[in-house]
């Protein structure tokens, strides 16, 4: 099992270790030999084009799909072999709108501390904490229809919060987002590292969503092309800036400002 | 906006959920289910709709064309209307078992499904969890729907309508557990339709459920042994004899054990290692 020094150089088992993992849908493979591991209080990113199988690693990985070849570790727990223990330390965002639109956003997030096990009291004042938090509170009980775009996204964290998760994944969270609401949100995660000491995941295509002190996953084609410190990742690359290193790693010619799509 | 993971440090992690946890669990699955319920108004008066259509139409209609002997377990002849009533609580069941599955689909596309399968409570005990909470909706209605069929002069004895439960239950179980393996294997809201078609109406129709047994063979003997190979067939008729306080033991063997296969079918089916869903990759987002 992976160990890793955290923030606080207490060594720790890593807060997810993922190892040559391998998926396909029938012939067509999407991912290849995928490993690496994310230190526990880390700000670590996971960035790719569209189709290059994030998606379908954080399924993988929140165990959606199996893990046919190689293994996923979330703090030292097997996803295949443990995945209620697993499970439980992670907090999902996912990239589509999960939000049950027919309710309210008590009743959504109740839903979702019930699936924990958590019961109605506790959950009652965790909702209630994490909704004053982001200036949601008037919004207890209206229905999630009636929520903008950033505003649902902001409920889906903190629903992926409320059972306290050491590990938090974030599939492409500001997608759809205004320019202010996607700076909230990203200030908002990075701001839980440091406090909380959550290890956040942050899947994205968006170049400027990446900052120097950041872990980087570079992920292309379904393979892993860089790992490890942006500054690090720049210079093995003899580029100037991460947006030149994806270029080079990736072949594509440099991207648009803000994103890494073609 | 700044927030703390519901306020606090990580705390250490226990292992396992006790049984009070596992009863929150099924209560939240419950209540979202009712919830839902109670927003979709409109599903419920169709679901009652549809059955009283038929007794009210389609029974009035028929009634002296279609004579009913004295067949167990009734001790007299009856109005059509009341040979029926009990075909229509299954297929109130029938339909709403269905309605689950096309729900379950729906969940899948929109991405609320994901919420439920990423929980780290076993899959087998989230899917339990559903389809107990279909069943309850499911047995909402069949009461609503006797209520109603009570002031039409369907009036079973008081002791059927509290000895029916369990096999509206069992009965319900079954079906919904059909849907949930079937909602399984469809990949798109749109193919609801086909289950529509190749499904419930043969189900529904290839069954006791508008005429008896010794008729349709009579009639036609290959017909009556689709019936007799209908699972639908043994619901209708463990819901006849409890309703007037009887229990059909081959019906109700034959609907537990067909609950199992279903029910199994469902949870293999849904489970990420050895299930349909990894291999269709379509529990709902982007691959």
């Amino acid at each position: 099992m992976q160990h890793v020094k955290a923030n606080d150089g207490v060594s720790l088992p890593a807060a997810l270790d993922v190892s040559g993992v391998n998926h396909s849908y029938g012939q067509k493979q999407v991912l290849s030999d995928i490993s690496f591991s994310i230190a526990p209080q880390r700000f670590t990113v996971l960035l790719g084009l569209n189709g290059a199988g994030k998606t379908t690693l954080f399924s993988l990985i929140s165990h959606l799909y199996s893990t046919r070849h190689g293994t996923i570790r979330i703090f030292g727990h097997d996803v295949g072999r443990e995945p209620g223990e697993a499970l439980r330390r992670l907090g999902i965002v996912f990239q589509a709108r999960t939000l049950d639109l027919d309710l309210s956003v008590y009743q959504n997030l109740s839903y979702h501390a019930s699936l924990h096990g958590i019961g109605r009291r506790e959950a009652l004042s965790r909702i209630t904490s994490l909704l004053a938090q982001i200036d949601m509170s008037d919004r207890l009980y209206d229905k999630a229809r009636s929520l903008s775009g950033g505003q649902m996204r902001r409920i889906e964290i903190a629903r992926a919060l409320l059972h306290r998760p050491p590990l938090l994944l974030l599939d492409e969270a500001t997608v759809g987002l205004d320019i202010r609401s996607r700076a909230e949100i990203l200030a908002t995660i990075r701001k839980l590292v440091v406090t909380d000491g959550i290890s956040v995941f942050w899947a994205t295509h968006l170049i400027d969503e990446v900052e120097e002190t950041d872990h980087v996953i570079i992920l292309d084609k379904g393979r892993v092309l860089a790992d490890g410190r942006v500054d690090d990742v720049v210079r093995s690359c003899g580029a100037s800036s991460i947006r030149d290193a994806f270029a080079t790693l990736t072949g594509v010619a440099s991207a648009p400002a803000g994103g890494a799509s073609r | 906006m700044t927030l703390q993971s519901a306020t606090g440090p990580v705390p250490a992690m226990e292992r396992g959920f006790s049984a009070r946890q596992y009863l929150v669990c099924l209560k939240g699955i419950l209540i979202r289910e009712g919830l839902r319920f109670l927003n979709q108004r409109e599903r419920f008066i169709s679901s009652l709709v549809r059955p009283l259509l038929w007794l009210f139409v389609f029974a009035a209609g028929f009634r002296q064309v279609l004579g009913v002997s004295i067949i167990p377990p009734y001790k007299t002849y009856v109005l059509y209307e009341v040979y029926i009533t009990p075909g229509l609580c299954g297929m109130i069941l029938l339909f709403s078992g269905m309605q689950s599955s096309l729900s379950m689909v729906y969940d899948r596309e929109m991405g609320n499904m994901r919420t439920l399968l990423v929980s780290p409570f076993p899959r087998w005990f989230l899917l339990v969890s559903k389809l107990l909470a279909g069943v309850t909706v499911s047995i909402m209605q069949v009461y609503a729907f006797l209520a109603i069929a009570w002031f039409w002069g369907v009036k079973p004895p008081w002791t059927g309508y509290l000895l029916v439960l369990p096999a509206l239950f069992l009965s319900g179980m079954m079906l919904c557990s059909l849907g949930m393996l079937l909602s399984s294997m469809i990949k798109q809201l749109e193919n609801f339709a086909g289950i529509m078609n190749f499904v419930i109406f043969p189900m529904y129709f290839a069954s006791p459920a508008l005429y008896p047994l010794w008729r349709i063979q009579e009639s036609s003997p290959l017909l009556h042994k689709i019936c007799l190979a209908n699972p639908f067939t043994y619901a209708v008729e463990l819901i006849r004899f409890a309703l007037y306080g009887q229990v059909d033991w081959g019906s109700l063997m034959l609907v537990v054990a067909f609950t199992i296969a279903f029910l199994g079918g469902a949870i293999l089916a849904y489970d990420p290692s050895i299930g349909l869903l990894s291999r269709k990759q379509d529990t709902g987002g982007n691959a």
